[in-house]
């Protein structure tokens, strides 16, 4: 028996969010008195895996993972699965872990909780996890019934601990000869923002307060200056005053960094879907009865053109006193 | 070109949440229910573009109880051919999945559409099960899809940026935002879609792996603490010294 832990390698180290999945894996081996077993695709510096938590590290070795092909990926970890004897299997609910977990799932027949957000509760023969629903309206506790339990961990639930520990590395060759996917690669656009919005532990978001795409160079001083991502509301993606990726909401994608601050936001139930799992939220907005304030911890009445330019100044007079 | 597109039903997104049974069950008395946004927008309507682009059907297919008839009526105003409706609780997603493939398998669909998730659970695992259980390559995140000799062109998203993938038909695809722009049905549509098929099937038995044993709902922030527009200084004392968040 043994928990294994699917890591990813992104810029040329292991995710933050891979490290996030590690340690839940490893809280969870501790409970089910086993080790945590991570594996990975790709050579980079490994040590962060063991000081995470993980035991062994299993390379996975096969020329066809060159593209992360969820048939190729799927079988690979399963084949490492069987080899471990591994009844938890961890993702990181992120692209990869929403292509590959619920096929892995599948093979395996395994019950799986996509986007959990706390650890599992296991005694005797129950293991629940709670994840939201109702697009972070509600939290559900699941239980799953099956022998093997697949869980993909939201991003941003838990901070990553790192601590003196290290991993044995091991290559683990997979025979995927049976598999042919007719998927191919074409073409890759790299994202040009150096902060990836999920992992992103500060965020920056403006909306059609802003008044035009043109205005968008103060929202980016602040983000800048605080080390921050950015992200915006649905009608700023939509009329293409900032790209889709950038869309947070319901309908865009989910966030919960530690700190979201939005700015010319009105705060519609559909915008709140996808960041009301921020830690602390910050509300910038010249209308006092803007709804967004009944969601946040910390509010501005102003205008944005006025303040942001401000809060920029503040913030570097923080950083250079730190 | 043969398209099954995957909708499910959903509570409007204004919806209010509430729960009964001692919080193990959704309240959906007094509920608007839509097509899934995912689903709807994105999927379903690229679809119903290359079929009038190139020919071909639109079928949709959703896992559910009767009461969401007038939601699958709703797809096939929007211009789906027809609907394929399995009568069973869509409570497990490998369930879901297994009852849509049993269906699918022998079809000859060409091209199978889902949504990249559903604003009710939140799952986005559907499409991918499917794909596993049909044995068929998978795209998820796809924001934009063109289909030619018999090759479908998927850009989606990825980690750190998009990828453009091609791939053979048959596959599955889970559509993001992108896709398409959203259509409201006309009254022409509205007319013909009482009249479309909407073939009811019956469910075969499936493995339930997973269930739900509560509910809550998540906490809101009580107080909003306001700093004064002239003293912005202020948020940034507070988010170091209070809120810990910088
Ligand atoms: C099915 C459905 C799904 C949706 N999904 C999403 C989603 O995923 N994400 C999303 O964001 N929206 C979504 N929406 C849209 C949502 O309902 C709102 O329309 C949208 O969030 C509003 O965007 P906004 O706050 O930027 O713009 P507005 O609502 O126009 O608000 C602009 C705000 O800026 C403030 N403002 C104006 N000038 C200034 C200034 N100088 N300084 C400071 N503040 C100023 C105004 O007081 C106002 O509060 C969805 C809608 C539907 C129907």
């Amino acid at each position: 028996m043994s928990v294994l832990i699917y890591t990813e390698v992104s810029k040329g180290k292991v995710k933050k969010s891979s490290l996030e999945a590690v340690n839940y894996g490893s809280r969870i081996a501790a409970q089910l008195n086993t080790t945590a077993t991570a594996v990975i695709v790709g050579d980079v510096d490994l040590s962060d895996l063991g000081k995470a938590g993980a035991k062994k590290v299993l390379k996975l070795k096969n020329d066809k993972l060159a593209r992360l092909d969820s048939q190729y990926l799927s079988s690979a970890i399963e084949q490492a699965a069987n080899a471990e004897g591994a009844t938890v299997i961890i993702f990181a609910h992120d692209f990869t872990g929403k292509e590959v977990a619920p096929r892995l799932a599948t093979k395996l027949k395994a019950g799986i909780v996509a986007g959990a957000v706390d650890n599992p509760v296991i005694s005797g023969d129950s293991f629940t996890v709670k994840k939201n629903v109702f697009s972070g309206k509600a939290v559900a506790t699941y239980s799953l019934h099956s022998a093997k339990k697949i869980i993909s961990l939201l991003p941003n639930s838990f901070p990553v601990e790192l601590k003196d520990g290290s991993a044995e590395a091991v290559d683990f060759a997979v025979n995927l000869d049976g598999i042919n996917s007719p998927l191919k690669v074409k073409e890759v656009k790299k994202d040009t923002s150096e902060l990836n919005l999920t992992d992103a532990e500060l965020v920056v978001s403006a909306g059609r307060g802003m008044k035009g795409p043109e205005n968008w160079g103060m929202i980016e001083d602040l983000a800048k200056s605080l080390g921050a991502a950015t992200a915006c509301s649905r009608p700023v993606a939509d009329m293409d005053w900032r790209p889709h990726h950038e869309h947070v909401g319901q309908t865009g994608i989910a966030i919960r960094p530690d700190l979201y601050i939005a700015i010319g936001i009105s705060g519609a139930i559909q915008h709140l879907a996808g960041v009301n799992g921020s830690k602390t939220i910050v509300v910038i907005n010249s209308d006092k009865e803007a709804p967004f304030f009944k969601s946040a911890d910390y509010g501005i009445i102003g205008d944005a053109f006025e303040i942001v330019p401000k809060l920029t100044e503040a913030v570097k007079k923080f950083k250079a006193n730190q | 070109m043969k398209i099954l597109v995957c909708i499910s039903n959903v509570p409007d997104t204004t919806t209010k949440i509430s729960f009964t049974n001692n919080n193990t069950a959704f309240n959906g008395a007094g509920v608007q229910f839509v097509i899934n946004p995912f689903d709807e927008w994105y999927a379903l309507v690229r679809a119903l573009e290359l079929k009038e682009a190139q020919g071909g059907s639109v079928t949709i297919i959703h896992v559910g109880a009767a009461d969401s008839e007038p939601t699958i009526r709703k797809g096939l105003a929007i211009g789906a051919d027809d609907a394929v409706r399995i009568d069973a609780e869509p409570n497990d997603a490998f369930a879901v999945a297994e009852q849509i493939a049993a269906y699918a398998k022998d079809k000859g669909f060409d091209l199978i559409l889902a949504g990249k998730e559903t604003i009710s659970y939140n799952g986005s695992m559907v499409g991918a099960m499917l794909a596993e259980l049909m044995n068929l390559p998978f795209v998820s995140m796809a924001t934009k899809l063109d289909v030619a000799n018999n090759v479908a062109t998927i850009e989606h998203d990825i980690d750190g940026g998009t990828e453009v993938a091609e791939c053979a038909l048959p596959l599955v695809i889970a559509a993001n935002k992108g896709m398409a722009e959203a259509r409201i049905p006309n009254m022409r549509g509205i007319m013909a879609a009482r009249t479309k098929p909407l073939l009811q099937v019956p469910a075969i038995s499936t493995d339930k792996l997973t269930s739900i044993s509560l509910f809550e709902l998540s906490k809101g922030r009580t107080d909003c603490k306001f700093i004064d527009a002239s003293t912005p200084e202020k948020l940034i004392e507070l988010l170091h010294t209070e809120a810990k968040a910088i």
